[in-house]
């Protein structure tokens, strides 16, 4: 397996208080063709993770220490323009909310063109050749090239972020809990489509997502973090069948399972406060 | 102990919808199509389904906070959808609702105090004293502290605040709770002890609840009987576990097949 993201020792901050860790020490890595899954509750430092590697944290934090692989080469030390290079090329990006990522005044043929042409500089019949066949890619029909945003539902909208984010054939896809504001057969659909993509073009997948359910379906290796720290990691089915952690344990007590066989319990801070 | 407390029959509403390219022309949405349901004293009645299946729209016509268009809802043998004004008021006494959105449904310039005590104070219920002390019971047995009156609703956390919104409807001692997506803005470990404290409070005040949820799993866990929404319509009713081992629509079906992690756990 070719390993395509290394990771290690990522330490973020606010800029203004270095000492307030809100990503602390992670490290993993993920192989061409596989998919981490990161997952934790609101605040525990899983998208900042990833915002990382793609180079967008918000102004007021900082990379405090910490070095990012891809294929190979060190991202830290890159500029804006360097990494403009990687993001949309060699890294494609999916987000929750398609329609605060799309462009309400541009159809989404135009939209899913633009990273073509601007990495790839394909134009005129090349470029509507390519987008055709990625809408057909990720079941929009070609037809609905010429559709606005509004016009499509919300399961539609992020099959287009889907092929903006494939458009160049990136090495790596990082989504960032693509699913979380679709209905439930939606989502379904959009975790296979992101399955057998991944399959077809060999990709490697750095998947964001709060739900264990969704861990289950789509990971392959799964990071669970917490309060900025990855607690425990490795194989979907040891950390899911088998977990080690206190926490990873008292997380998965609190997911209703849908046979209605297992009690809830939520999570005692206090005591897991005492015990990690 | 199977006594139907609150009934809705043959409900039916439709919306009016802009179209077209530039909101020009109008198309008619039926929100809900010939919507019956019934909640039995002391259990949760589920309704689930997908956005825009008129669940939510259900919810609110039921405490007749839109008007129908045909049916009638039956809360303890009359009809609310012929009921207005005070008599209206009174009737909502005993049927409240707790919304999704802890952050919309609290008035940010309102003590909490103040927000809970507001149902007291509009059914004229006590004097000054008597609601503070029923105030401070309510958010203690919620979870929170007699101290927590004097805040304000930015003070608290989404968890904190759904506990503030289940403290003011319940303070009424209402027979039939409307829960219109109560936890589903909240992290799982949050939503575990709200839907556990929601199942104490149930067990405590012989409390009946209408569930209104599109999160099978949730369903799974606090539901006695389930009624399945699609476009409008309910598609499918029965008993929660019956209707989850068994479910007898292809929609039901489909729906249930598509709980994320399911095959994984299956298989």
């Amino acid at each position: 397996m070719t390993e395509l993201l290394r990771i290690a020792d990522l330490t973020v901050a606010p800029a203004s208080l270095p000492q307030r860790l809100l990503v602390d020490g992670v490290s993993f890595a993920i192989a061409a063709g596989r998919t981490t899954c990161v997952v934790g509750e609101s605040g525990s430092g899983k998208s900042l993770t990833a915002l990382s590697v793609m180079g967008l944290l918000p102004g007021a934090l900082r990379r405090a220490s910490g070095s990012i692989q891809f294929q190979g080469k060190e991202l830290t030390g890159y500029s804006s323009e360097q990494m403009q290079d990687i993001r949309g090329k060699r890294i494609g990006m999916i987000f929750q909310e398609p329609m605060t990522s799309l462009n309400p005044v541009l159809n989404i043929g135009f939209q899913i063109g633009e990273s073509l042409t601007a990495h790839l500089g394909l134009t005129g019949k090349a470029l509507k050749s390519r987008v055709d066949a990625l809408l057909e890619q990720v079941g929009i029909p070609v037809a609905r090239a010429g559709s606005y945003p509004d016009e499509l539902s919300g399961g539609q909208r992020q099959r287009v972020m889907i092929a903006m984010a494939i458009a160049c054939e990136p090495a790596m896809l990082i989504a960032d809990e693509p699913t979380t504001a679709l209905d439930v057969t939606v989502q379904a659909q959009i975790l296979t489509l992101l399955a057998e993509l991944k399959q077809r073009m060999n990709m490697g997948m750095l998947f964001i997502t709060h739900d264990f359910g969704v861990v289950a379906d789509i990971a392959d290796d799964v990071a669970v973090m917490f309060r900025g720290r990855i607690v425990e990691s490795g194989p979907v089915e040891s950390v899911l069948g088998n977990p080690q952690h206190p926490y990873t344990k008292a997380l998965l007590d609190c997911v209703p399972d849908a046979e209605g066989k297992k009690p809830l319990k939520p999570i005692d801070y206090d005591w897991l406060e005492e015990t990690a | 102990m199977s006594e139907i407390i609150l009934s809705a029959k043959g409900l039916t509403k439709t919306y009016r919808q802009r179209g077209g390219r530039f909101g020009f022309g109008t198309t008619l949405v039926k929100a809900l199509d010939d919507v019956s349901v019934e909640v039995k004293q002391g259990t949760t009645l589920a309704v689930v389904g997908e956005s825009g299946s008129g669940k939510s729209t259900l919810a609110r016509c039921l405490l007749q906070l839109q008007p129908l268009d045909k049916g009638e809802v039956l809360f303890e043998g009359r009809d609310l959808a012929a009921l207005s004004g005070s008599h209206l008021r009174a009737a909502r006494r005993h049927l409240q609702m707790v919304f999704q959105d802890p952050f919309a449904s609290l008035n940010p310039r309102m003590k909490v105090g103040d927000i809970v005590a507001e149902g007291l104070v509009i059914h004229r219920l006590g004097n000054a004293d008597e609601r503070r002390a029923k105030v401070q019971a309510m958010l203690q047995r919620v979870g929170l502290s007699a101290a927590d009156m004097g805040k304000y609703p930015h003070e608290f956390s989404g968890g904190q605040r759904q506990r503030v919104g289940i403290a003011r409807a319940l303070i009424l001692e209402p027979r039939v709770v409307v829960c219109d997506e109560p936890v589903s803005a909240l992290d799982v470990s949050i939503q575990a002890q709200i839907l556990l404290l929601l199942k104490e409070l149930q067990r405590e005040m012989g409390l009946s609840y209408l569930f209104i949820s599109h999160d099978l799993r949730v369903v799974r866990h606090i539901a006695d009987e389930v009624a399945v929404m699609h476009k409008g319509r309910v598609v499918e009713r029965g008993d929660v576990a019956s209707l989850y081992a068994n479910p007898q629509q292809e929609y039901t079906r489909n729906l249930l097949n598509s709980i994320p992690g399911r095959h994984r756990q299956a298989s």
